[in-house]
């Protein structure tokens, strides 16, 4: 699977984003498994609100942390997330 | 104390909460101690919610309730509201027998996240022969209905020589039946199954086509059905590393509130597993003998000992071991380099045996009557 830039994205309803205070870290809970995620992951995945194409996840994410340049790491990491159905597109 | 002391453990990420041995099905493979009849004290709903509390603090996260059949738990909506509360993500595990609409409905309020049903084989002469229990229609009614109301389903179909051959209808039926997962899971000899073990244990030829079927399955279904394969590891040359090593990850809980390093456990001798109504979870996982045990590299013998791999398997399966060669301290007999690993080359050869006979000895099926004549003959 490949992701389409022209439709939104939305993080799985099978799956729960959440921060763990005993990790200190961001990880996504599934049936009987987790795995964890650094810290840009995370930030990549609470855009996928369904309300946001992968360019304005990009836009969002360069003005948050004031650099250019994502594209290329965001795109590749959400294919990665829409291969192991953490992510969805309509 | 045979282990090591190592002064930081790495906290529990795993709570296996067995709420009771009370189940309506007789499953001869159950992972339930063979004596499990005359342990039939459990603790209490505060009891659980205090537990639940204390791991949750610790770092653990899943969560899952599982039996005997937790259904038969009138607590368990209570119990999973509270887990969930606490930011579990909360597994039900469970044989669906007693699951309708309404609870179905109630534990998604209550915050269930997800639901593990078992189904013993794709028709119904053999479901209901292997449960010991009418219970195959009411499964596909309670897949379908877990499905309707949005829940994440895996499909757990435990594998031996009786269903081995319907991997592939097994495969279309969880396909059909909405399964997002379906968990094949080849027998793992502990407990019942080990009593049973020359009746279930397929053959190297059975093994070798169903996995051929399953792992073409998977790449047909990649998209919408994940397929994890339990492998069955009296074929393979090195030892799994179990529970991701001893007192590192998961803690299971039994119905009277005696925690365990593994489900298997209570079968190892001279543990002292301690008691919740005891002790507090940090001063189990921590403190108790039972965690320690196996904690580390120091206990063990060669040629675990010297093996470059130990930090790999950890030396495989503690129980095994123990069920296998009468030492809980040797060497999962699955490695190759166990001196004893000829008693597993005699395993497969005895069930061959058994299989290829006309006159097997039946099944010896899970259920108090059957567990009470066991606590007598030991």
């Amino acid at each position: 699977m490949t992701l389409n830039p022209d439709l939104t994205i939305t993080f799985s309803p099978m799956h729960r984003l959440q921060w763990e205070e005993a990790q200190q870290k961001d990880v996504i809970l599934y049936p009987e498994g987790m795995v964890e995620l650094n810290q840009s992951s995370a930030e990549i995945l609470k855009l996928c609100d369904g309300s946001r194409k992968l360019e304005q996840i990009v836009a969002d994410l360069e003005q948050k942390f004031s650099t250019r340049g994502l594209i290329n790491d965001v795109t590749s990491f959400l294919e990665v997330a829409l291969n192991n159905g953490w992510i969805k597109q309509p | 104390m045979a282990g090591s002391n190592n002064p930081k453990p790495t906290p529990p990420r795993w709570l296996l909460a067995e709420l009771t041995y009370k189940c309506p099905l007789q499953c001869p493979y159950c992972s339930n101690p063979l004596d499990y009849a005359q342990h039939n004290s459990e603790i209490s709903t505060e009891d659980w919610k205090r537990v639940l509390s204390q791991a949750r603090k610790m770092g653990a996260v899943q969560l899952g309730f599982s039996g005997g059949e937790p259904l038969s738990r009138q607590d368990l909506p209570e119990l999973v509201e509270h887990a969930r509360q606490l930011g579990y993500y909360t597994n039900l595990i469970t044989s669906g027998y007693g699951l309708n609409e309404e609870r179905i409905i109630q534990l998604k309020e209550a915050g269930l996240d997800h639901i593990q049903l078992s189904i013993q084989a794709s028709t119904q002469e053999l479901n209901d022969h292997i449960a010991g229990t009418v219970s195959y229609e009411n499964k596909k009614a309670v897949a379908h209905l877990i499905k309707k109301h949005g829940y994440p389903m895996v499909l757990c179909v435990v594998i031996h020589r009786e269903n081995i051959h319907q991997m592939q209808q097994i495969l279309e039926m969880a396909e059909e039946l909405g399964a997002d997962y379906v968990e094949l899971a080849n027998t793992q000899y502990y407990g019942w199954a080990h009593k049973n073990r020359d009746l279930l244990m397929p053959t190297k030829e059975q093994y070798e086509t169903a996995e051929a079927i399953a792992q073409a399955y998977k790449e047909q279904v990649a998209d919408k059905m994940k397929i994890y394969y339990i492998i069955p590891d009296f074929h393979e040359d090195r030892p799994k590393a179990c529970m991701n090593g001893w007192g590192t990850t998961f803690l299971t809980i039994a119905p009277d509130g005696v925690a365990l390093p593994c489900h298997s456990a209570r079968e190892l001798p001279g543990l002292d597993c301690p008691n919740v109504n005891d002790f507090s979870i940090e001063q189990i996982w921590n403190d108790s003998k039972a965690f320690n045990f196996f904690r580390g590299y120091e206990w063990m013998k060669e040629p675990c000992r010297s093996c470059d791999e130990k930090e790999k398997d950890f030396g495989g399966c503690r129980c095994q071991a123990y069920l296998l060669t009468g030492d809980m301290y040797s060497t999962d007999p699955v490695c190759s380099k166990s001196p004893d690993h000829r008693l597993i080359d005699d395993a497969i050869h005895t069930a061959r045996i058994s299989a290829l006979s006309s006159d097997e000895k039946p099944l010896i099926f899970r259920n108090s009557k059957n567990s009470k004549k066991h606590t007598l003959n030991s």
